[in-house]
């Protein structure tokens, strides 16, 4: 039996010249990029000075302002605690994840919050993370709007591909804060392979090494035929560049506290130390020695570094990377030898020990004729056309971390393991360890040890109204859904009686529902016509699908119906499209119900008359058609 | 109209399209009058592929099954559609996945195999084991993998493991095709327990070249 190949009916976006624009967004820890796609040629959106990258700062002015980018870094300097970099580092972290590092941070921690999300002490005000990424991406937005003379309301943002869930819920939140909707989270490695890729008709296996300010990855994926897959990928959400301008800060401030005594630092001074230490090591990239001047407090001082001084100060930094690398070649089952290539990305790849010992570890020099800093965004705007308009690339990514539950003793049970291909679901059951137990504590967490407090915590909720049993008499499943942004749902069922709860995790370090009500109220002047306006346009979307399918639906069975009955839907689908040219969504919505009444006997007529043909072996290859895989 | 349970096989495989209401086969992908994605049916992992039944599978073949489905399914081709149709294409390519991985692993394959065949061989927990030669081969191996000493020892026992494991691929395939049932089931249970110690010498040897993994 030869099966026909049926194309998926597009359902035409209505009224797609009302949207905006839909760019590619690489969200970094240092730098923001922003990029179109048109027609797969791609133009990374500039200032009026060519400048792509946006620096990842705000500054907080006393009178409320707010300001983005290179001006906001100019400040940083003069006004060190009204002016927030690096906050990507605290995505989606907790108060607990923090206190850790709190004195190597540039912050100043709000220490009352007592559990729950970070929150930052700026110029009289207390911010989240959440709060100050989506600053940026206001500025991203402008930006891009500025460069196209049109609004932008959709986007593709990119996130470190070893973001945790946490992490990427925040990231999604700013976004909405921003007024942007998020058609996908892209992990950064994979966007870049895209853009690679696609620039160079790349086929084979290939590795994407990303060493930003902020973040690592490391990425394994094989390209062929326009299609993307992810076959292991790997990371560490803290190490980046930041980590060499504290070593290179450490060094001079010692140096510092040799010939002038020690003093304690303010944040402001700490800042300064970094600011020179990062201009040292980028001036080491190119030279191989310099001279710096730190000077607090009217004592400046002198500091000499040279490159294998700093290499020195790097190295150990770069070795993790390395030994992340080796981890994922394992995870991947192949050799360093089977990559065909080595993909740069990232401003820390200019490290000249950075290309060396990735150079030594692949047995390759990397590629050499990609801008490191804008090929992410280009992926995304990339990514983001395909979403929009359509593509023939597919891109196939994996869970980054294991996922699993708490289980007794406090070992970790896991439900997807790492480097699984998105989107997935998997269920494990478990079951009561006390008689009568009428509740059920789920305790989600992600990572790969062993134990519960090695792995980082994601949600917690109760499972309650069991049914009184022995132990081990009940049945709870427990069920993962990872979806195509990486974003985790978990619900659990009392299989007996079918009890049901489910959650999408989010509580631990995120921010709740009310919680960010309350701030798209207070951060958008028009939060509300900006939520009425997303509601109309998806109710529009599904309207043009109800008139594709009930016009496809006439095309074929039109003889079952009387003049009558056929005059009753036209009219019902005349009144529905001339709803779609106006703003009134429960007037489409009725429109849509209107003409599901008005095809109801119609749609009867069409099963009975598929059943009757059916049952004489008409037409069955019509209707059973399967869809084959292009060869 | 008449109600489902008095149909024939090839009328109850029929049902509305949740789009335009007219039938649509049970295994279609897109209803063929409005090309609306449909709910994942009921399938195994072979008919989802649309690849033949067996142990043998090229990977090149699984692969081309798989992303030729993956280009017309995937949430990516359905980002501004409806929220139905995001959440079918959702679940379609998660079944894809599903059925990717299972077949994609010798191992999986084979227990997915035996599976269909009413036979249940459990490859993620550790089951109790009754082939005493299994067990004595088992143990002199982590034996010899305690006693090695320097990572070269350490990667010819890996290396060793690894040669049993393709053998032992080798005979479940030669099992399959014999249509042996019983053969294919210890042989399966030994694979697992072969990929373990393969696994362990892998680990071994990733703990005596890195220091902090
Ligand atoms: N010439 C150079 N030599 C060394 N380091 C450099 C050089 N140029 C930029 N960097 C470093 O690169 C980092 C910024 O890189 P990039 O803009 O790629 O990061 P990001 O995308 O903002 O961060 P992430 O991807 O981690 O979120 C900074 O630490 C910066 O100091
Ligand atoms: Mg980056
Ligand atoms: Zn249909």
């Amino acid at each position: 039996m030869l099966l026909q190949i049926h194309e998926p009916g597009q359902t035409p976006d209505p009224h797609a010249d009302d949207r905006g624009l839909a760019v590619g967004i690489d969200l970094g820890t240092t730098n923001s990029v922003v990029a179109l796609a048109h027609d797969g040629e791609t133009r990374v959106l500039r200032d009026g000075d060519g400048n792509g990258l946006i620096p990842s700062v705000v500054a907080y002015g006393e009178d409320g302002t707010v300001l983005v980018g290179r001006e906001a870094r100019r400040q940083l300097l003069e006004r060190p605690d009204t002016v927030i970099s690096s906050i990507k580092r605290l995505m989606g972290r907790g108060v607990a994840d923090v206190k850790a590092v709190a004195g190597t941070l540039p912050f100043e921690l709000d220490s009352a919050a007592a559990g729950g999300m970070v929150r930052l002490k700026v110029a009289g005000r207390t911010l989240t993370p959440v709060e100050i990424s989506a600053d940026i991406l206001r500025a991203v937005k402008a930006r891009a709007e500025a460069a196209q003379g049109k609004g932008v309301d959709r986007a593709v943002i990119t996130v470190p591909a070893y973001f945790d869930d946490a992490a990427r819920t925040a990231t999604k939140d700013a976004a909405r804060l921003a007024g942007l909707e998020v058609l996908r989270l892209v992990n950064e490695p994979t966007a870049a392979a895209l853009a690679y890729g696609l620039d160079n008709g790349a086929e084979g296996l290939y590795a994407v090494y990303d060493l930003g300010g902020g973040t690592f990855d490391i990425s394994l994926l094989h390209m062929e035929k326009g299609v993307f897959q992810v076959r292991a990928t790997g990371g560490d959400a803290a190490l980046g560049g930041d980590d060499f301008d504290h070593a290179v800060a450490e060094h001079f401030l010692a140096e510092r506290a040799a010939a002038l005594g020690h003093s304690t630092l303010t944040s402001a001074e700490a800042k300064q130390a970094l600011a020179t230490a990062r201009v040292a090591k980028e001036c080491l990239s190119v030279s191989t020695q310099g001279e710096w001047f730190i000077d607090l407090g009217d004592q400046p001082s002198r500091h000499a570094l040279d490159r294998a001084t700093f290499e020195a100060l790097a190295e150990p930094f770069v070795e993790r990377t390395i030994r992340i690398c080796r981890g994922v070649l394992e995870d991947a089952g192949v050799t360093a030898d089977e990559v065909k290539g080595v993909v740069l990305v990232g401003g820390s790849t200019r490290v000249p020990l950075v290309r060396r010992r990735v150079a030594e570890l692949f047995g390759r020099p990397p590629l050499a004729d990609i801008n490191p800093d804008e090929v992410v965004a280009v992926g995304a705007a990339l990514q983001a056309e395909a979403l929009t308009v359509g593509s023939d690339t597919l891109l196939l990514d994996v869970t980054p971390l294991s996922l699993g539950l708490e289980t007794m003793g406090g070992i970790v049970e896991k439900v997807i393991h790492r480097n699984t291909p998105i989107p997935v679901a998997l269920a494990q059951e478990f079951t009561t360890y006390q008689d009568g137990q009428d509740a059920m504590l789920i305790h989600v967490v992600q990572g790969e040890r062993e134990m519960v407090d090695q792995c980082r915590s994601l949600a917690r909720f109760v499972l309650h109204g069991i049914p009184p049993m022995t132990a081990g008499a009940a049945r709870i499943r427990v069920s993962f859904t990872v979806d195509a942004d990486g974003l985790l749902t978990v619900s659990a069922r009392e299989t007996v009686t079918g009890v049901e709860q489910q959650v999408s995790v989010k509580p631990s370090y995120g921010l709740s529902e009310e919680e960010m009500a309350v701030m798209l109220r207070a951060s958008m002047l028009h939060a509300r016509e900006d939520m009425e306006l997303r509601l109309l346009t998806e109710t529009k979307v599904e309207a043009g699908r109800s008139l594709l399918a009930v016009k496809a639906a006439l095309a074929v069975d039109k003889d079952l119906l009387s003049a009558g009955e056929l005059a009753g839907i036209e009219a019902a689908l005349a009144a529905l499209e001339a709803l779609l040219s106006g703003t009134d969504r429960a007037a489409v919505q009725a429109g849509i119900d209107a003409l599901e009444a008005a095809t109801k006997i119609f749609a009867e007529r069409r099963m009975d008359r598929g059943i009757r043909q059916a049952l004489a072996g008409v037409s069955v290859d019509r209707l059973d058609q399967t869809l084959l895989p292009d060869a | 109209m008449m109600t489902k349970d008095t149909l024939p096989a090839a009328a109850a495989a029929l049902l509305p399209c949740w789009s335009c209401k007219g039938p649509v086969s049970a295994r279609a992908l897109f209803c063929s009058t409005c090309g609306a994605v449909q709910a994942p049916g009921q399938a195994d992992h072979f008919t989802r592929l649309g690849l033949a039944r067996g142990f043998d599978l090229a990977p090149a073949d699984l692969d081309r099954q798989y992303f030729g489905f993956q280009r017309r399914l995937h949430p990516d081709r359905f980002a501004t559609r409806s929220p139905k149709e995001r959440a079918l294409s959702q679940q379609q390519a998660t079944a894809l996945n599903d059925a990717y991985e299972t077949l994609k692993d010798p191992l999986r394959r084979a227990a997915y195999l035996l599976r269909l065949a009413g036979q249940v061989v459990n490859v993620e927990q550790a089951g109790t084991v009754d082939d005493p030669a299994l067990l004595m081969e088992a143990m002199e191996m982590r034996e010899a993998l305690a006693e090695a000493d320097g990572p070269e020892a350490v990667a010819k026992l890996q290396a060793k493991a690894e040669q049993d494991v393709a053998a032992c691929v080798k005979a479940l395939s030669a099992a399959f095709a014999a249509d042996d049932l019983d053969g294919a089931g210890r042989l399966t249970t030994r694979l697992k327990y072969l990929g373990k110690l393969a696994d362990e010498a892998k680990a071994r040897r990733m703990r005596l070249t890195r220091h902090d993994f």
